[in-house]
């Protein structure tokens, strides 16, 4: 069956490979960055207000902290209840280009015990899962992976 | 001090999962409270409810239920919804109106039934919210937070999983004495240790469970109060309801990522900090002047991050001052001596008014064998999601 591979949220991350990228936006007269993206009014109480441009967010981080997820979060996260639940673990990292942190999954694999703190992570095109209901469909997302560690 | 209001009742539901209405636990607090004043509820002028979801009906609702509920009398109305802090907002607003003269006797009610397991976002697809994305993209439940703040708070500050049970040890312990608690049992840290990781490094007894229950207070003007013949009564000095200052640089629930600091310089004080800041500003004392503090232990962990934020030690001190004792009953400046959200469990509109039921009974001297003696000044500390603030300091 051929799948469907579209973005978990539209807009939010593109590019293939070593050329994907989590995608914000840029106030063009104060500077602030927005992720997730602000298209609309920059929130930057202190600017007058400037057009929002969209920017690629840098590629590596650094862990701020990270977790993982032993019971199956409730919808509307994508999970199929007949299968047995696979933990994921989420990292936290510090992009400090932007100076924010940005949370998302690790990539498949990547447990607590390969992270800690202050570890160089960078952005990977990962795969949230079938839908459910659609199976055709295959929701794509970012993950974190810490640098070195190979696909 | 004329931003003074007194707490002249104070009423619970007892705490757990009754499988009832929230209208019901609701009610048996707000007849509480007004027994407990000694108001007629035809007395009352004013009635805010804080708000929960009324099943089959699609919208937020309390003030106007409570008050069917206990006979339809023609008081005024308002209902407040500001998540977590929605307990702290009603207070707030039973104030203001106290304060601006339009009215002098208000009911406070907040009640809910709450789901089993992890919260979750209302249905349907809904993109433009941030608690429905943050479940949706990553899944990431609210122990996922408190366990990315527990798991930084060990990387920073040197914190150990048996530093965050003792907080727990201290609750239960402290919950025991509380008739209005869910849970009453002591704790060992053994227990803790034994349960079940639900989001590394926290396990199951370091996360508030969610539970039934329900809080309610009679406020009146001073002037009210005298009339009413009762002396010296408990008095709320501030309620502090502010919002965070861009760039908001630590990572909240429920968002996805923090503001950026490039275009703007982060605030002196972080969010909880501020929050627990404008109360004191407000009620012109500082953390030396508290009795006691009940703060939102939502995790073991996050505990000694109110006691920071609270300035009842310094930075990455939270730890210490739990190992030294301050913070039991007996200490310095002893923290949830209610038992915390560890014994009682989240009932969301309810908290943050048991919170202040908490701080009344201490200040009034009837709280029993948990007591903090000669109590004389208490702070609350919450937080809504979405950036409420929530903060109440009471005298006597």
């Amino acid at each position: 069956m051929s799948r469907v591979r579209t973005p978990v949220v539209t807009r939010w991350f593109d590019g293939e490979e070593e050329d994907f990228r989590l995608l914000g936006t840029r106030c063009a007269r104060c500077a602030a960055v927005f992720f997730p993206r602000e298209d609309a009014f920059c929130r930057n109480p202190g600017c007058s207000g400037g057009e929002l441009v969209e920017v690629a967010l840098s590629r590596r981080g650094r862990v701020w902290s990270y977790t993982d997820g032993r019971y199956r979060p409730p919808a509307p996260y994508l999970s199929d209840p007949e299968l047995p639940w696979e933990p994921y673990t989420l990292i936290a990292a510090e992009l400090a280009a932007e100076r924010m942190v940005v949370l998302g999954q690790a990539v498949p694999g990547v447990t607590v015990a390969d992270l800690k703190v202050g570890m160089e992570v960078e952005v990977v095109p990962g795969v949230l899962g079938a839908d459910p209901e659609n199976p055709s469909t295959t929701w794509t997302t970012w993950n974190w992976r810490p640098v070195g560690v190979p696909a | 001090m004329t931003g003074d209001v007194a707490v002249l009742g104070v009423g619970m539901h007892p705490w757990g999962k009754w499988g009832r209405g929230f209208v019901e636990y609701g009610t048996v607090a707000a007849r509480a409270a007004l027994a407990d004043a000694g108001v007629d509820w035809r007395d009352v002028t004013s009635v805010v409810g804080a708000d929960t979801v009324r099943g089959g009906y699609p919208g937020y609702v309390a003030g106007a239920t409570f008050a069917k509920a206990l006979g339809w009398q023609g008081a005024r109305v308002a209902s407040v919804y500001a998540a977590c802090a929605s307990g702290a907002q009603a207070i707030g607003t039973a104030r203001a109106q106290l304060l601006a003269g339009l009215a002098d006797v208000v009911l406070v009610v907040g009640a809910d039934a709450a789901p089993k397991g992890f919260f979750r976002p209302a249905g349907g697809d809904r993109p433009d919210d941030p608690d429905w994305l943050r479940f949706r993209v990553l899944g990431a439940t609210n122990p996922a937070y408190f366990a990315l703040y527990a798991r930084r708070r060990m990387a920073v500050h040197g914190e150990t999983l048996e530093d965050f049970a003792q907080v727990k040890v201290k609750n239960a312990a402290l919950g025991a004495l509380n008739p209005h608690a869910r849970y009453r049992t002591a704790v060992t840290p053994e227990e803790v240790a034994g349960s079940a990781v639900v989001a590394d490094p926290l396990r199951l007894l370091d996360i508030c469970a969610t539970s039934d229950g329900a809080a309610a207070l009679v406020l009146s003007t001073l002037e009210y109060a005298r009339r009413h013949s009762t002396a010296a009564p408990v008095r709320i000095r501030a309620v502090s309801t502010v919002t965070p200052t861009y760039p908001n640089t630590v990572l909240d629930l429920p968002d996805i990522a923090t503001d950026s600091a490039v275009a703007a310089r982060p605030a002196e004080r972080a969010f909880r900090a501020s929050v627990a800041h404008a109360a004191y500003e407000e009620a012109g004392i500082g953390p030396d002047d508290l009795s006691l503090a009940e703060v939102y232990d939502l995790s073991t962990a996050l505990e000694l991050q109110w006691y920071e934020d609270l300035g009842l030690c310094g930075e990455g001190e939270g730890a210490k001052l739990l190992r030294d004792g301050a913070t039991t009953l007996g200490g310095r400046i002893p923290v949830n001596t209610s038992g915390g959200l560890a014994s009682f469990g989240e009932a969301v509109p309810a908290q943050a008014i048991a919170q202040v039921c908490e701080l009344t009974w201490q200040l009034r001297g009837a709280a029993g064998a948990r007591q903090v003696e000669g109590a004389r000044a208490g702070i609350t500390a919450n937080q809504g999601l979405f950036g409420h603030g929530s903060s109440v300091v009471a005298v006597r």
